[in-house]
């Protein structure tokens, strides 16, 4: 039999179905490739045991006709997600042996649908990067290289193992979280789909908060139809998050495939930035034309206050932080250092759980909301934020979906921006604007650069038609033909 | 009136403020299904939420929000159709979150006022700022271990309002008026309990001083006041200290202070020796709280009748004098217990047995009036068996005092143990006459001491065993005896 | 607006992160790098604009709980994850007010 590690979600949904192979078999191959790709350091914590009771389970349900949606379907799943009796990190020494006694509404609903857990994934610590480097467990590698080249690229983060592992084909999707295009980003460096939904869509119930006002859960899958069945299933109203929706869930999958014809399309201006690359340019270019040739109009649109987008994030996201990240204070659960001194413990518990960016984030967080300072940034900040979001609320009067680059680059070397935190920032300067607005958006991968490096373009949809955004994407997915990795370096590594 | 206290150097003024903080009645906290009930063992009233696990997220609870807007009207405050959740950031132990979740330029009830009764009859209006809810913190213990604090959360997350008045009192009986005000207030409106000694009810003092006239001196707030007596105590010592700095030539500093109750003294809190910045921001985890006007005025019809009118409609409906009204109204059970009583009852005759036996007897075995044994019924039972001349009024007291131990119905009493007063003026006359022969020394001296009247009267009250009619063994004495 | 020692020391304090003095001068270069960037929102003309609250907008409103007990009950979890605890209690070092 061929390795089952080949197959999609849906294919492998279908070949379980018609039972081609047995839960087992798929889980079994899947945790063969999880064992044999440590060298990407994707997982921090591997549940094979799990895994394959859970896959026992699968193949009785399948035996009994009583099989579920995802039955039998291996997901990896971010380490910002609390799962019962697994643990949970967030990347960061401060949580390292954090185990959490409840499960994460959003893979709740995974589990109840018959997915299977196969390990959790690796991340920025806390969510907060752009390339994976600030985990306490250490980078995720790139299984993408540039060609003829043996450099190790950082895979984008923060849900750099989210998205290495399916692009590496550990897992036939995972979860991500995004809070300023932390699955988009990763994706389009990945070769991968990801979407970040509408805020309110999924619950963050259970999800390690970075900033509660942009954090959201969503997919990252190896194509379109994937990505609408995972978030289908992933999705619900909960009553314990006050900011996740009651609206109806529609059925993604049934959109992918739908006609976009006389649908518009709006192309933001400001979003051409100095000095992208050539490649990126062009990408953009065919992007439009395939659109245009499926039948969209194609529109000009300004959304003027873009350029203010990325300073606004960096205010309101660690303003958060700061704040919801008070609570590891070696108290209750987390790292804790012994001292007398109730604030001595505090700070040198703090001082040694948190790594450099978090600390950074939580200090800007802290001074924005110092007094003396509010007024100036954070509050400055949210009213900035109310006009980035008339930009987007007033294109949207006119155009169903907007495209742009996810990324102003592709995938760079490891160790290349650590030590400057602007350059570091700057690679979200496409994805943040979309957080700050609560929209969904989509990263599809459209096209390769002059390197053989993936490159991913960018829809943003109206607040909870998602289901536009599957359409379109799955017009690009078409046109592009976009060639997925096939040189499983690591593998010969061992 | 004057408040004013006497230095060295001349008069001086207290200017005080008031924050209550006031435990909701509500069956779970403000943000977390979890119980609210006092005394449970510790961190069994927990949820994930309560504790601060990563990824918890508070949901509000709507019997609070009522609570709150029930408690403003109740103030005759301005609600807020629009108020915010803020996060108040400082690291404490009993601070699970690492913030409180509060309300700060944006509350859910604006300016409002009370009026304080004073001695004498007096009113005063005390200008409320402002009501807004808030997450109560967890407890510490200090005294378990040599070196290590306990932590137990299960009052962490419990809804609270606070309540801060304008600096317009000026005594510490002024103080302790408005904080038994809006204590009766809340009671009355069902919104919290306002039982201090379990913590549902605790008051933050500032207290500054100044010499008539002058702008307001630099204040200090002493935490957590938990009686209304140590209000009154720690008011005392903390003005007499800022008065005694400043004439020894001292500057106050602002500072959180502390009173301690087996000292009598107030000192500056450790812990709070550290400048704040509480980086208040609105809470990303929670929406604006919203609601209309029409959800304000259903509430609003079901406040029930508040002191103020229920202590006018007493003076008005059951001819009290305003004293014995405002006595009777400063606790919602005793006014309800009044109005039980004097149904078809004479109700000044209520209100003094109330007033006077009740609460002596209460008072002595340390029982409030809802703990009675005596039913308000039965009470009333009694007042009118001595109001239609069943009984007399000595007699009653033997009763009322039977009532105590055993609860029981005052008419079966007085049925069991042959009470009924003697009226039949035959009856008397015949006991008087057989006095009157028995005892002729008494009747000769009479003449020269015409105090002898109430041996008399002793006489005859034992041979009747207290059941004679009094004003008619009067008139029958005075007719035989004082010709 | 530029930040400087005191600044970042103070900062560190309210965040109960304690930094050496290499640190203190890292942190200064980062954050007066990125203050400085974030600075360029003074261009923009928010006079007549409210702040945002949260992107979820909707018109779903905020979602209240009926006055239930549903939770709480599970000491054993709760103090599960502790670096210290005893007889179901968190401990720490002695904290006097």
């Amino acid at each position: 039999m061929a390795n089952l590690t080949n197959l999609c979600l849906h294919e492998a949904r279908d070949g379980l179905i018609k039972k081609s192979f047995s839960t087992r078999d798929l889980i079994i191959d899947h945790i063969d490739a999880m064992e044999s790709s440590r060298n990407l350091n994707a997982f921090i914590t591997e549940t094979p045991e799990l895994a394959l009771k859970s896959a026992d389970l699968s193949d009785k349900n399948f035996a009994n006709q009583n099989n579920r949606p995802l039955e039998g379907i291996p997901l990896g799943i971010k380490d910002m997600f609390c799962t019962k009796d697994v643990l949970t990190t967030a990347s960061s020494k401060m949580l390292s042996s954090f185990i959490p006694p409840y499960e994460s509404t959003v893979t709740d609903n995974l589990w109840k649908k018959g997915a299977i857990l196969l390990g959790k994934l690796n991340n920025d610590e806390f969510a907060m990067g752009s390339s994976n480097e600030t985990s306490f467990f250490g980078p995720v590698i790139n299984p993408w290289k540039k060609n003829d080249s043996t450099e190790s690229l950082v895979p984008g983060g923060s849900s750099g193992g989210s998205a290495a592992s399916v692009a590496a084909g550990v897992g036939v999707g995972s979860l991500g979280t995004d809070t300023g295009g932390s699955i988009r980003q990763p994706a389009a460096f990945t070769g991968t789909v990801g979407l970040k939904p509408t805020y309110g869509r999924c619950s963050r119930w259970g999800i390690i908060a970075f900033a509660s006002s942009l954090d959201q859960a969503g997919p990252i899958t190896r194509n379109v139809k994937d990505n609408a069945i995972l978030l289908k299933n992933m999705c619900s109203h909960d009553s314990k998050d006050t900011t996740s929706s009651s609206k109806e869930i529609p059925d993604f999958e049934s959109s992918v495939g739908k006609s976009i014809k006389g649908l518009k399309v709006g192309i933001p201006s400001e979003f051409i930035q100095d000095g992208m690359s050539e490649d990126i340019i062009e990408m953009w270019t065919k992007g439009k034309e395939w659109l245009k040739a499926a039948g969209a109009e194609i529109i000009d649109i300004s959304l003027p206050n873009t350029k203010y987008a990325l300073p606004c994030y960096y205010i309101i996201a660690p303003a958060e932080a700061s704040s919801n990240l008070s609570r590891y204070d070696g108290v209750r659960f987390g790292h804790s250092v012994n001292s007398n001194d109730i604030n001595e413990m505090y700070e040198k518990t703090r001082s040694e759980g948190f790594g450099d960016e978090v600390k950074r984030r939580i200090m800007i967080g802290t001074y924005v909301l110092s007094s003396g300072y509010y007024d100036a940034y954070y509050l400055k900040a949210q009213k900035v934020r109310s006009l980035i979001s008339l930009d987007y609320s007033q294109a949207f009067n006119k155009v169903d979906v907007l495209l742009t680059p996810s990324t102003p680059n592709s995938a760079f070397n490891l160790n290349e921006k650590c030590d400057d935190p602007l350059s570091m920032y700057l690679n979200d300067v496409f994805t943040v604007p979309v957080n700050l607005a609560g929209l969904p958006a989509i990263s599809i991968p459209s096209s390769k650069d002059k390197n053989g490096l993936p490159l991913g373009l960018q829809l943003i949809g109206k607040p909870f038609d998602e289901e536009t955004l599957y359409s379109f994407a799955n017009v690009i997915e078409e046109s592009s033909n976009f060639k997925s990795l096939d040189n499983k370096w690591w593998l010969k590594d061992e | 009136m004057n408040n004013l206290l006497k230095g060295s150097t001349g008069d001086w003024e207290i200017v005080i403020g008031i924050e209550i903080h006031a435990q909701i009645i509500s069956e779970s906290k403000l943000f977390s299904g979890s119980s609210t009930i006092f005394g449970s063992e510790h961190n069994t009233q927990v949820s994930f939420v309560d504790a601060g696990m990563p990824g918890m997220l508070p949901v509000i609870n709507s019997i609070c929000v009522e609570q709150a807007v029930k408690t403003g009207l109740g103030l005759n405050a301005k609600i807020n159709n629009f108020s915010i959740f803020d996060r108040k950031n400082y690291f404490y132990p009993d601070l699970p979150q690492g913030y409180q979740i509060s309300q700060f330029d944006q509350p859910i009830v604006g300016e409002g006022k009370v009026l304080i009764d004073l001695e004498g009859n007096i009113e005063k209006e005390v200008r409320i700022e402002r009501l807004h809810l808030e997450q109560d913190a967890g407890k510490s213990l200090h005294d378990q271990h040599p070196s290590y604090s306990f932590v137990d959360l299960n009052r962490s997350g419990v809804a609270l309002m606070e309540i801060v008045s304008m600096p317009d009192m000026s005594s510490s009986e002024e103080a302790q008026a408005y904080v038994k005000k809006i204590r009766n207030i809340m009671k009355y409106l069902r919104t919290c309990d306002g039982n201090m000694d379990e913590g549902s009810l605790r008051a933050d003092i500032n207290v500054s001083v100044r010499k008539p006239g002058d702008d307001l001196g630099t204040r200090c707030e002493i935490k957590n006041v938990n009686s209304i007596k140590f209000i009154g105590q720690a008011i005392e010592y903390e003005a007499k200290r800022q008065i005694k700095l400043i004439e020894d030539g001292e500057l106050i500093k602002q500072q959180t202070r502390l009173f301690d109750p087996k000292k009598g003294q107030t000192r500056s809190m450790r812990s709070k020796e550290e400048a704040h910045d509480y980086r208040y921001f609105p809470d990303p985890d929670l929406l604006p709280l919203t609601f209309t006007d029409e959800f304000v005025e259903n509430i609003r019809k079901t406040l029930p009748e508040l002191p103020d009118i229920r202590r006018r409609r007493f003076v008005d409906d059951f001819n009290l004098s305003p004293y014995d009204a405002s006595i009777l109204v400063s606790e919602r059970e005793t006014a309800d217990y009044f109005e039980i009583a004097s149904e078809g009852v004479n109700s000044k005759l209520v209100c003094n047995w109330i007033v006077g036996e009740l609460f002596s007897f209460l008072n002595k075995v340390n029982k409030t009036i809802d703990q009675s044994p005596i039913t308000p019924q039965n009470l009333g039972k009694l007042i009118n068996l001595i109001d239609d001349g069943t009984i007399t009024g000595r007699i009653a007291k033997d009763i009322f005092e039977i009532m105590t131990e055993s609860g029981d119905d005052p008419i079966s009493i007085v049925d069991s143990n042959n009470m009924r007063q003697v009226s039949d003026e035959g009856e008397i006359e015949k006991i008087i006459d057989s006095i009157i022969e028995l005892n002729p020394d008494q009747v000769k001296a009479l003449e020269d001491k015409p105090n002898l009247m109430g041996w008399f009267v002793g006489q005859v009250m034992k041979e009747t065993q207290g059941r004679a009619n009094p004003q008619k063994v009067n008139d029958i004495l005075n007719s035989k005896l004082l010709k | 607006m530029s930040v400087n020692e005191d600044n970042v020391k103070k900062i560190a304090r309210l965040s109960k992160i304690s930094l050496n003095d290499s640190e203190v001068k890292k942190y200064l270069t980062d954050l007066n790098q990125i203050i400085g960037w974030v600075d360029q929102l003074k261009e923009v003309d928010t006079e007549k604009v409210s702040p945002t609250f949260s992107s979820f907008g909707a018109g779903e409103g905020i979602k209240q709980r009926d006055d239930i007990v549903s939770d709480g009950g599970y000491r054993k979890e709760i103090i599960s994850n502790a670096p210290k605890s005893e007889e179901g209690f968190f401990l720490v070092p002695k904290v006097i007010d």
